[in-house]
């Protein structure tokens, strides 16, 4: 089904592995494409609580592919196109997304990092905003979350200066969630997937859909949608279940219900 | 038992609910759904238990559409002599207040619907479209009118021409809508509104669509005049008394809708 990425469902938690090793896991038209159908396929099933992307190799995923650059590119196009939908699909979607950043996560490889809810980092990842080194801007939304992150001066170093960021000074930045060994990488990625793949996933969609009206709204208009998502929450059989839980002195299983 | 081939209708606490009901057509609107909407309208209209009107779909989307298979080959004549919008003009005639709870897609007749609405709550991500152009048409039961009225000449010629989908929020923005909300609470949030209405004094409800609607028509002289004539005549009403001499006596009033 797939070419340029592996898309798999195992326990509860969707495996998309960005897949042209050979070429650092470059974007291509295909890919973006390929990306953006996994995430949405991860969206609308059900048994997905949870979606891990990576990348095949040594790299995470070096950006664009400056192979397809040709000087009859619209740039804007190809964004409007490609880079904008992939992107949209990944913030539309309410499940929570960890970007397990296995290497060098450049360019729109960066951007795709920062699009993700959780970034968990090896020895082995580093971030680059590599766009000014070939005369561009940061895109692919990258400059709309990373201010969010690590505030707009710290945004404007990584940009403008373009150099790279090490693993452990991403996760000193809070470009990073967490930092793992390398040789605990597997073991640790799945565990903190699996754990989120517990979790009430309907809450977790609410709290996310929740911090993008904190970003949009005014306070006022907040507040109202704050309530709106209290409401949905309260209906869960997850909320249920965490109460009796709670009041049987057990731990709640939650079923993302 | 449902009377209706393409919609379900209900009625709970003084609120009636029409369902477009072909949602894996997404809801595409055929010249017999059009008229069993209306003709549901009309019904509850005269139905004293009915004080508000509420008009959904079933399924994700509250219409895609008219039904393009039907009217491909319609010619003038064949269209001139099946006057099919005469069904859409009866809207218009609807006293009560139409709240529309619309979400996905509302395109083409499905946005001329929704504009048949006096109130529109739209769950998040709704699109709105007028697309025709792309078939090498136009709106033809008041889309070009009625959004013109609403957003101006400017947005509504950009919207119509290109047939571009428009978000939620720019409907909001627009004042094509009222409300947003979360899609999983479209229908609860729209019976709250529905319910507020509910308690308010009937003949006022009436009179104020009433006033309002010339004011989209008439010019603003004509329509104070007319204004003026449905203020006095609220003062023949129950309602009237009861609610002025609560006023004054401190005290809720108790509307009976007469």
């Amino acid at each position: 089904m797939f070419e340029t990425i592996r898309y798999d469902v195992k326990n509860g938690i969707a495996w998309l592995y960005l897949n042209r090793p050979d070429k650092l896991n470059a974007f291509i038209a295909q890919m973006n494409r390929e990306v953006k159908d996994a995430i949405k396929a991860a969206t609308f099933d059900e048994q997905v609580r949870c979606i891990v992307i990576s990348g095949e190799g040594r790299a995470f995923c070096s950006g664009q592919d400056l192979a397809e650059v040709d000087e009859k590119m619209d740039h804007g196009q190809v964004l409007r196109d490609y880079y904008g939908p992939m992107i949209k699909q990944i913030r539309q979607c309410e499940k929570p997304i960890v970007a397990a950043v296995n290497g060098v996560a450049a360019g729109a490889g960066f951007s795709l990092a920062l699009a993700c809810d959780f970034r968990i980092v090896s020895e082995r990842a580093s971030f680059l905003n590599a766009f000014i080194h070939v005369g561009l801007i940061p895109d692919s939304g990258n400059l709309y979350y990373l201010t969010k992150l690590v505030g707009h001066a710290k945004a404007l170093e990584l940009s403008i200066l373009g150099e790279k960021v090490s693993a452990t000074d991403a996760v000193a930045s809070g470009l990073a969630n967490k930092l793992i060994p390398l040789d605990l990488w597997d073991e640790e990625v799945s565990a903190f997937a699996a754990n989120l793949s517990t979790l009430p996933t309907k809450a977790i969609g609410l709290i996310k859909r929740s911090l993008k009206f904190a970003t949009e709204l005014t306070f006022e208009d907040y507040l109202e949608q704050e309530a709106q998502g209290q409401r949905i929450a309260g209906l869960t059989i997850d909320h249920r279940e965490g109460i009796h839980a709670f009041m049987e002195k057990r731990k709640p299983v939650f079923s993302g219900q | 038992m449902n009377r209706f081939e393409f919609i379900e209708t209900s009625l709970k606490r003084n609120i009636a609910v029409i369902e477009l009901n072909r949602p894996r057509q997404l809801n595409s609107l055929n010249r017999k759904m059009v008229n069993e909407i209306v003709g549901a309208m009309e019904e509850f209209d005269r139905d004293e238990n009915v004080r508000v009107i509420v008009l959904t779909g079933k399924g994700r989307s509250f219409s895609a559409g008219a039904d393009i298979d039907e009217m491909m080959d319609d010619n003038p004549v064949s269209l001139e002599q099946l006057n099919q919008f005469a069904d859409w003009d009866r809207f218009a005639l609807i006293k009560k207040p139409i709240l529309g709870a619309v979400k996905g897609f509302v395109f083409g007749g499905g946005f001329e619907l929704a504009l048949c609405c006096d109130l529109l709550i739209a769950s998040i991500g709704t699109e709105f479209s007028f697309p025709e152009v792309g078939l090498g048409v136009m709106p033809g039961a008041g889309g070009t009118q009625r959004l013109t009225k609403l957003v101006g000449r400017t947005k509504a010629l950009e919207w119509l021409w290109t047939g571009e989908r428009i978000s939620a929020e720019t409907a909001l923005k627009h004042g094509v809508i009222n409300k947003i909300v979360a899609s999983e609470l479209l229908m609860e949030e729209t019976m709250k509104l529905a319910d507020r209405l509910v308690n308010q004094p009937l003949l006022s409800l009436r009179l104020i669509k009433d006033s309002v609607n010339k004011a989209v028509d008439y010019p603003l002289y004509e329509g104070m005049q007319y204004e003026r004539k449905n203020f006095y005549l609220l003062f023949a009403s129950q309602d009237q008394k009861e609610g002025m001499t609560a006023f004054v006596e401190k005290r809720k009033p108790n509307y009976q809708g007469k």
